[in-house]
């Protein structure tokens, strides 16, 4: 029973860690400036350059507004390769031109900001940075930073920023990122007009996207527009994704043959001290069938009161540590390659518990049938004879 | 009429290199009703002979029949469902079940037929009585006697009416005086329920309590005679 209850345990609870990380890889992706959908210029996707901005940013503005569910946020955004440097430093970030009071509704850099402030929607000369780039650049609030890339002109467009703000993201690959001005400070350095890279656009519901994506393509012009999905923008989360399910059951089925070592075992021996037992029952006149019934019912009973047991651990487990999460700090490098967060919150999904519970009950009562089998098969003779 | 037909039963067991001839073309008829002991040293193949007769194990040649069952076309399942019906078995080292009280281990074949709890209850504590223990119905193996345990295992051995009680050795862990108690029991029982007893035995009190007395010796009769009386 043990067995049992340490694998079912752990089914859980390891199945719950694994959907708490690929709901921050879903989280992550989405809310560094992703978001569910994203509208384009067309060709935008291939050769993000200035020369491939929309310029007329209200034709989309007017989709949006006809076919986004009650609940969804939108903004749009000028962005750009751009080089930071200063006196110490150089290094190559993305200047992202934003609309401060929409870009909180839909990205994180909204709640992000711990130092200083957050940016003023006219602001002109304010650069809010991660602090990684920071400590990069080994410089501190109030200084100037500058930031150069190429205007509309094609020629090389630069403005000195004063940072009055410092943003701690997830990741720290995302504070070295970005660098974020207000829009009309980019569109102003790049000479860009009303020109906009981007339409980021989030749902109150997941679900929604797809129809909503779908809507757009149709309302907006193929020529000139192209609409993604976070599902296309982000093809290695995806990719994680629909490789999760698969993950989690060959987890599941890992633990299992662990535990079924255990299971197979102590029924074994359960049937083998009971040999006596065994052949007298079938002297009586219980027949084989009956007997591997009585084994399989034991089996069965161990694995109901293990499961449940075990449950019970995996549930207290998740929530315990639903509110402090898992610190993997010190292994936050190699975490942060593959996209993952510092600090994982286990997430229960009903249908991995489901599954955990169908697996263990399905499978415990296979590995039971071997035993069983013995059992039945014993000549009440020998079976009687053994001391 | 008969109840047990033996013919020309043979059977050789394999001990390591060694094969053992337990029975070497034993022919017997138990008529109904009989209270018959076999007997013999040890060796003989009085208790293979038992086995045969209660379909616990096979021969190698020759056939069996029960109660009108040739235990040649039988399979497993029907043995079991025939042991189940129309044999009692009663062994020398009792075999109750230990976790079950005494009334218990008597309704548990019962049980296996699908008899109704009420009726099993009654039936079981009737049978106790009868074998002479009226008011011990719960208690557990570990807390009766030997001779006690040995009533119990007789009264489950006919509670389900069976057609013959097979009993190999049954005084065989009882004093003398607990073993004569327990064979004026059964003997009670064989007149009274006409069931039929087949007694395994090297015991003269068993041997003097049997209307008929078959004598193995190596794995053949050597004698076979019914008490004038």
């Amino acid at each position: 029973m043990t067995a049992v209850i340490v694998g079912v345990w752990s089914m859980i609870f390891i199945g719950a860690l694994m959907r708490g990380v690929e709901a921050q890889f879903v989280r992550n992706g989405i809310s560094t400036l992703t978001g569910h959908i994203q509208v384009h210029h067309k060709g935008y996707r291939n050769d993000p350059a200035i020369e491939n901005s929309m310029t007329e940013p209200d034709v989309v503005g007017t989709a949006l507004e006809k076919h986004l569910p009650p609940g969804a946020g939108w903004t749009f955004r000028v962005r750009v390769d751009a080089v930071a440097s200063n006196a110490r430093h150089s290094s190559g970030v993305t200047l992202v031109g934003i609309d401060p009071p929409r870009e909180a509704r839909v990205s994180f850099i909204g709640q992000a900001v711990t130092e200083g402030r957050y940016l003023k929607p006219d602001e002109a000369y304010g650069i809010v940075v991660g602090n990684a780039l920071l400590e990069k650049f080994e410089t501190k609030m109030g200084r100037k930073l500058v930031l150069m890339s190429q205007g509309t002109d094609r020629e090389i467009a630069s403005r000195a920023f004063r940072i009055v703000g410092i943003f701690r993201a997830e990741l720290e690959a995302t504070e070295k990122q970005f660098a974020f001005v207000t829009m009309p400070a980019a569109q102003q350095m790049l000479k860009l007009g009303n020109g906009i890279s981007e339409m980021s656009i989030l749902l109150p519901n997941d679900q929604d996207v797809p129809q909503v994506a779908s809507a757009l393509r149709t309302e907006l012009p193929a020529a000139e527009y192209e609409v993604h999905t976070w599902r296309e923008l982000l093809p290695l989360v995806n990719a994680y994704l629909s490789l999760y399910d698969t993950f989690i059951f060959l987890w599941f089925l890992v633990v299992f043959i662990a535990m079924g070592f255990g299971i197979v075992n102590t029924t074994l021996m359960a049937v083998f001290e009971r040999i006596r037992e065994f052949g007298l029952l079938k002297a009586l006149g219980m027949k084989p069938w009956w007997i591997i019934k009585e084994v399989l019912t034991e089996s069965f009973l161990i694995l109901v009161i293990g499961m449940g047991i075990g449950n019970i651990l995996g549930l207290l487990t998740v929530f315990a540590l639903s509110g402090s999460g898992i610190d993997l700090s010190s292994f936050a490098a190699g975490a942060e390659y593959v996209g993952m967060s510092r600090v994982i919150y286990p997430v229960m999904h009903a249908k991995d518990m489901a599954m955990a519970n169908l697996v263990v009950i399905v499978l415990g009562l296979l590995v039971s049938l071997y035993p069983a089998a013995k059992a039945a098969r014993f000549t009440p003779v020998e079976a009687l004879a053994h001391t | 009429m008969s109840i047990v037909e033996c013919i020309n039963v043979k059977k050789t067991y394999q001990q390591g290199k060694v094969e053992v001839k337990a029975l070497r073309g034993v022919s017997l008829s138990i008529d109904e009703g009989g209270f018959v002991a076999v007997a013999g040293p040890s060796g003989s193949g009085k208790t293979t002979m038992l086995n045969m007769m209660g379909g616990l194990d096979s021969p190698d040649s020759g056939s069996v029949v029960v109660d009108e069952h040739d235990f040649d076309k039988m399979n497993q399942s029907e043995l079991a469902s025939l042991r189940l019906h129309r044999v009692g078995f009663v062994f020398q080292a009792y075999n109750l079940i230990p976790v079950l009280s005494a009334v218990e281990n008597v309704e548990f074949v019962m049980l296996l037929q699908g008899v109704s709890q009420a009726e099993r209850r009654e039936r079981a504590k009737a049978i106790l009585d009868d074998v002479g223990l009226e008011g011990k119905y719960d208690r557990r193996p570990a807390e009766l006697s030997g001779g006690q345990q040995q009533r119990v295992a007789v009264a489950r051995a006919i509670v389900s009416d069976p057609a013959i009680v097979l009993a190999d050795e049954p005084t065989a862990n009882l004093d003398s005086k607990t073993g004569q108690g327990l064979l004026d029991m059964m003997k009670q029982m064989n007149e009274k329920k006409k069931v039929t007893f087949i007694f395994s035995t090297h015991d003269h009190m068993v041997m003097d309590y049997a209307r008929r007395l078959v004598q193995l010796r190596d794995g053949l009769v050597v004698d076979d005679q019914v008490k004038k009386g």
